[in-house]
């Protein structure tokens, strides 16, 4: 299965779902790097909303628009100083209207 | 807003809800924190919901809880590429006056336990993320800090309720962050479908409901689970694996679950529906050994946050709304003595959970997770496919006398997996399983 028919589908699912986005105070930030570690690569696949990517210089960059908070890439990143994660503020982010 | 709470509850998930149900139905003052624009926004499940915690908080909720069916058949399927081999149950008991589980649907759930918490007398406020717990000079949490303006607040006691990927506990060192190998992400999708559909596909009449659990080579040698729950007017479907295991493998769990979509043996059951919402979240698999430092000066946790979870038999919410009712019972225990929320008071807490089923039944599938984890491709992948092969070569008729068939069957089982390797699989899963 080729990536970017992945990708395509991931984001006709997010398109059902609702969300509030806070303009301008993205929750989650990958921090500057050259090369991505293992774990940081992993969630260009990992990530269920497919919110990590690879840009052509190799680096791995998120838009976190579409992300259901679910904490993956804080699991695998978090620790290694790869990424900083924050809930978005009270009331922005996914809205699950089922759940 | 300076306002001291006998307690402050962190959460309005299945565990908050219990516990601030269960502290504010007993006159305390209350404060509950839901990060979520309603509470359950946020929130993911299945769901099967078991009838009994429940009903020891909130007796009657069968007059207006949002109920979708009632459970009267389970399939547990085995799956490789083109087959299923499964063990059924239906029983025509589980259609009794008080059903003992139930499907639900967590947003419209969580809203309404969130309104009996309201009703019982707790203020709850939404759209607030707590954002740190506020300590003491001696450590002892005292309150916690708010994204609101000006916004801490103070309380004798706070309740982590937090949920799987919960940051307050973990950045106030309460305890650790879930490690990859104890945590499963898990993708979900809302299928819609007439209720007449539901009830032809699934050979259920009115209320009644059917689930299908799978595991095989859904999960792609992962540890993973696949499930099919019917609602009223639709299905929820979904797989997780460990985070581990989708680390290693670099697989996409949305790509997971439209292979799985497309599996034979499920696409007839969902052709034709809507597909409503795409959801993901955490689910704590780590089981006993996960188990954080449970209570601290001032502060308890409780639910997914404390890796309370029974991943081999699916349930998390009963466990969460038991937590939370007992911590809350432990509180008001401490409270009536006029004792205050230290450590060594709040112990109580364990001791009562240590004596429900939540720890007890953590404690016998203690060695289970790691057992799954360290040989998931023979179990989510060869044995799947032998159990498939034998069954197949056992119906098929095509004059190979049975004897032979018979010994091609172990011959295959031999030759994937060795003789000492069934032996230690089996007995490995014994040990565990005891
Ligand atoms: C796909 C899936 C299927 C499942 N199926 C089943 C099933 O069939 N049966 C079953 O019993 N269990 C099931 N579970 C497990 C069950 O959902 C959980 O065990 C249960 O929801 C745990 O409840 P909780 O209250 O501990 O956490 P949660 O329900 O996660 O609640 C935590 C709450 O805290 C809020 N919160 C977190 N941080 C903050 C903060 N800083 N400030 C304010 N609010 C905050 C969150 O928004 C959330 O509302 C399933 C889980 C998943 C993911
Ligand atoms: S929290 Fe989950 S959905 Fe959001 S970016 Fe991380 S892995 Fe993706």
């Amino acid at each position: 299965m080729t990536i970017a028919g992945t990708k395509v589908r991931v984001e006709d699912k997010l398109y059902q779902n609702r969300y509030l986005v806070d303009s301008g105070r993205p929750h989650i930030i990958v921090r500057p790097h050259d090369k991505p570690s293992a774990n940081l690569l992993a969630l260009t696949y990992v990530c269920p909303a497919k919110c990590y990517e690879l840009n052509d210089k190799g680096q791995v960059e998120i838009t976190a628009d579409g992300c259901m908070e679910c904490g993956t890439c804080r699991i695998l990143c978090e620790k290694g100083g790869d990424i900083e994660w924050n809930y978005p503020r009270g009331g922005f982010g996914v809205l699950f209207k089922f759940g | 807003m300076i306002e001291q709470f006998d307690a402050i509850v962190v959460g309005a998930g299945m565990s908050g809800n219990a516990a601030a149900y269960t502290l504010a139905s007993q006159g305390l003052k209350v404060l509950q924190l839901e990060r979520g624009e309603y509470p359950g926004s946020k929130n993911v499940q299945g769901a099967i919901m078991y009838a009994n915690m429940l009903e020891k908080i909130i007796p009657d909720f069968r007059d207006d809880a949002p109920l979708e069916r009632h459970l009267v058949e389970q399939r547990l399927w085995v799956m490789d590429d083109t087959s299923h081999t499964g063990i059924h149950y239906r029983s025509d008991d589980f259609n009794e006056a008080k059903p003992n589980r139930y499907t639900i649907i967590r947003a419209q759930f969580d809203k309404w336990f969130s309104r009996k918490v309201r009703e019982a007398g707790a203020t709850v406020l939404c759209e607030t993320t707590a954002t740190e717990l506020v300590r003491d000079g001696n450590g002892k949490v005292i309150g916690v800090r708010t994204d609101r303006a000006g916004g801490v607040v103070f309380a004798n006691v706070v309740v982590l309720a937090e949920g799987v990927s919960g940051l307050l506990g973990t950045r106030a060192g309460l305890r650790e962050m879930p490690k990859p190998e104890t945590v499963a992400i898990a993708v979900k999708e809302m299928h819609f479908l007439p209720e007449e559909v539901i009830g032809q596909r699934f050979g259920v009449k009115g209320d009644e409901g059917c689930v299908i659990e799978a595991v095989g080579t859904i999960s792609r040698s992962m540890a993973g689970l696949g499930f099919l729950y019917t609602n009223k007017e639709s299905i929820s479907l979904g797989i997780g694996c460990l985070v581990s295991d989708f680390a290693a493998t670099m697989e996409s769990p949305s790509a997971l679950l439209d292979a799985m979509k497309n599996h034979p043996s499920i696409r007839p059951l969902i052709a034709g529906s809507e597909v409503k919402e795409y959801a993901a979240h955490l689910i704590p698999e780590g089981g006993y050994r996960a188990i954080p430092q449970l209570f601290g000066d001032g502060w308890v946790i409780v639910g997914d946050a404390a890796q309370l979870n029974n991943a081999i038999h699916r349930e998390g919410s009963n466990l969460a709304m038991t937590s939370g009712r007992v911590a809350a019972e432990a509180i008001i225990k401490v409270k009536s003595r006029n004792g205050p929320m230290t450590k060594a008071n709040l112990a109580l807490y364990k001791t009562m959970l240590d004596d429900s089923f939540v720890i007890k039944d953590l404690k016998k599938y203690k060695d289970m997770p790691a057992l799954l984890h360290t040989n998931s491709s023979n179990f989510f992948d060869s044995y799947p496919r032998l159990m498939s092969h034998a069954a197949q070569t056992f119906m098929r008729v095509d004059g190979t006398p049975k004897i032979e068939k018979e010994k091609n069957t172990t011959a295959a089982f031999i030759n994937a997996r060795s003789r000492w390797g069934l032996v230690s699989d089996a007995v490995r899963l014994a040990l565990a399983w005891r």
